[in-house]
């Protein structure tokens, strides 16, 4: 089913009307002083990130003059108070926690059993102590710089130390007169930030110094992931749309790429090609690990790596059906294409591996998985599921490519693999949500959000080439960034252990424990 | 007296211990070790990095005898911990000069 059919979307908008109208707690309908008044609601209502990209919009004015439809759907709007339904947030809250649960523990078991086995308490407390500190982070400012009006690259201060930011705040989904509570939005994002600064310590794991990793993490987070979150996915919300007049002024205020009309549903370029720029940046600063290339350094444990796949692979449904930020057909699509676009990535990297390596490995197919994962990430809810079938395999077998010869080519230590698995497969998926969104290959095409439908016009090399651009912009932005912030540690707190306690071991000399007897 | 000592491999522990059990050895000592002879090691492959694993898990195994089993604690040895493939391991065997159990205080053949 073509999720975006633009019969079941209004048949599916309309009939959640009725339900929440009729399911509305009486105790809300009896108190709607405490619900902000129509007015205000738009204005407080923070624009909330997006995907659907109104692109063609101004194209779609021409075409497709002011309908009944329209009109009717400005008056829905301008008549309901802002009343999330119930499903949503309910749905929303669970993709939150799933979010979380992909950090702690999904990664940190995942980078785990990839250290040698001095090194695991390192880099769980590095997984643990980044999450918490950018989930405050996020709340202090991180947040408001993300997901609040400001220019075309970053937000304003209407949020900052979550001022506003109470039960009564409504924020917009991507369907007109659709709202859930903002600060449902608020942790869902905030789990976002939290994972992608998380991803960042693959890279320079087993040598980097404890304190580097907080001072990096403040640096990054502020001046690389909140422009980012910004610039793709920061629009003033679907109300804004009221007329194809209106679409010019409404991209203004909406974030550069987003503009542009990048799409990457559940954050691509946001979350992974941004966090393995930054790595991939660190482990040239860094510098090799002692003996990289002449001892052998070893996983310790891919049982803990093979738990940590699994659980990133079940988080990640959060993260991407999530997205869609509403419980619809969307997020099935969105849901299915995780399902499919893994599995196919592990029989991609593993049938890769077993013809050119000799052996199919447990730690490759536990890789292609992840590797899958993150290439359907900013297809999620535009591909169908032949396209996210694709899209999967290729991942799996050039995400292999991306840790042989790609990195003896980068001549980096990136230790756990972060560029060759988040970067080579985001960017992969970056490009090929331009092609298979198309919808001569199954794909949603582009949304008009004055009509609230698919176009029918679809220039696959022209998407590709906006997705190339937001590639280009993330790597711009969170290379220099990325060089800058190591910098300034390395000649502040400082970003490397000295070699004796690099071979010793981060978990005995930097956190003065150790894992396993012996 | 002579001192044993057999390399061999993991899995054909219990075959030796029984063996030796049967010539009348009477107690036997058992190291975990690595190392390597003829028998080559092998490649692990992680993601891109390539290992190869020189030394491979061999067990130790040493026990003391007198003169007179030397030649049947070996037979039974050999043929328990025996193969045929290349990594089978091997048998030293030394002098011993001198034997004490420690209980007892009794002296070499009668400390055996």
């Amino acid at each position: 089913m073509n999720t975006i059919d633009p019969i079941t979307v209004t048949s599916t908008k309309e009939g959640n009307h009725a339900v929440m109208h009729s399911q509305m707690d009486p105790r809300l309908r009896g108190d709607d002083s405490k619900l902000p008044a129509a007015d205000n609601a738009a204005a407080r209502q923070h624009a909330i990130a997006t995907f659907r990209k109104p692109r063609l919009a101004g194209l779609a004015a021409l075409l497709a003059l002011a309908t009944p439809a329209l009109a009717f759907a400005q008056d829905a709007a301008a008549a309901a108070a802002p009343v999330a339904n119930k499903g949503d947030v309910a749905w929303l809250l669970v993709c939150a926690a799933l979010v979380i649960f992909m950090t702690l523990p999904g990664l940190a078991l995942f980078y785990g059993g990839l250290v040698r086995s001095k090194n695991v308490l390192s880099v769980l407390i590095q997984t643990l102590i980044v999450f918490s500190l950018v989930a405050i982070l996020w709340a202090l400012y991180g947040y408001s710089l993300a997901f609040t009006p400001g220019n075309a690259f970053i937000g304003g201060f209407d949020r900052v130390f979550a001022k506003g930011l109470d039960a009564t705040a409504m924020g917009a989904t991507f369907t007109k007169g659709v709202y859930i509570p903002e600060l449902v939005f608020f942790v869902f994002q905030g789990a976002f930030a939290c994972i992608t600064c998380a991803l960042i310590i693959g890279a320079f794991a087993e040598r980097v110094k404890f304190a580097g990793v907080l001072l990096f993490t403040v640096l990054w987070f502020t001046f690389a992931y909140t422009p980012m979150a910004h610039m793709v996915w920061f629009f003033p919300g679907p109300d804004a749309f009221t007329s194809n007049e209106a679409v010019p002024g409404v991209l203004a205020q909406s974030g550069f790429l987003f503009a542009r009309g990048a799409l990457d549903f559940a954050g691509g370029t946001v979350v992974h090609i941004n966090a393995a720029i930054a790595g991939l940046v660190g482990s040239y600063v860094i510098g090799k690990r002692v003996g990289y290339g002449r001892e052998a350094i070893k996983p310790h444990n891919l049982t803990q790596t093979m738990v940590g796949a699994s659980i990133l692979w079940v988080g990640w449904f959060g993260f991407n059906a999530g997205s869609a930020l509403e419980a619809n057909a969307v997020a099935a699509q969105a849901f299915v294409n995780t399902f499919l676009a893994t599995a196919a990535a592990v029989l991609g990297w593993t049938a890769v591996e077993w013809l050119s390596k000799g052996k199919p490995s447990m730690l490759g197919a536990a890789s292609g998985a992840v590797a899958g994962l993150v290439a359907i990430t900013p297809a999620a809810g535009f591909v169908g599921l032949c396209g996210a079938i694709i899209i999967g395999a290729l991942a799996g077998a050039v995400c292999l490519w991306g840790v042989n010869g790609l990195k003896r080519l980068l001549g980096a230590d990136d230790a756990l693999d972060v560029f060759g698995v988040h970067g080579v497969g985001g960017i992969l998926g970056a490009l090929l949500t331009g092609v298979f969104a198309s919808p001569a290959l199954g794909g949603a095409g582009i949304w008009d959000y004055v009509t609230e439908t698919a176009l029918p016009e679809y220039s696959i090399a022209s998407q590709v080439w906006i997705q190339l651009q937001g590639v280009l912009v993330t790597v711009v932005v969170s290379g220099v960034v990325a060089l800058v912030a190591f910098l300034i540690v390395k000649y502040t707190v400082g970003l490397r252990v000295s070699e004796e306690s690099e071979r010793e071991g981060l978990d005995i000399t930097s956190h003065g424990e150790s894992a396993y007897e012996n | 007296m002579k001192l044993i000592t057999a390399i061999i491999r993991p899995f054909k522990l219990d075959e030796v211990r029984e063996a030796l059990t049967e010539v009348g050895v009477s107690g036997i000592t058992v190291t975990e070790v690595k190392g390597f002879g003829r028998q080559k090691g092998h490649t692990e492959l992680y993601r891109g990095a390539e290992y190869v694993v020189d030394f491979l898990p061999k067990l130790k195994v040493e026990c003391a005898v007198a003169e007179a089993s030397l030649e049947a604690a070996l037979e039974a040895l050999a043929n328990a911990a025996r193969t045929g493939k290349v990594g089978d391991g091997k048998i030293f065997v030394q002098s011993l000069e001198r034997t004490v159990r420690i209980r007892t205080g009794e002296l070499d053949d009668d400390a055996l």
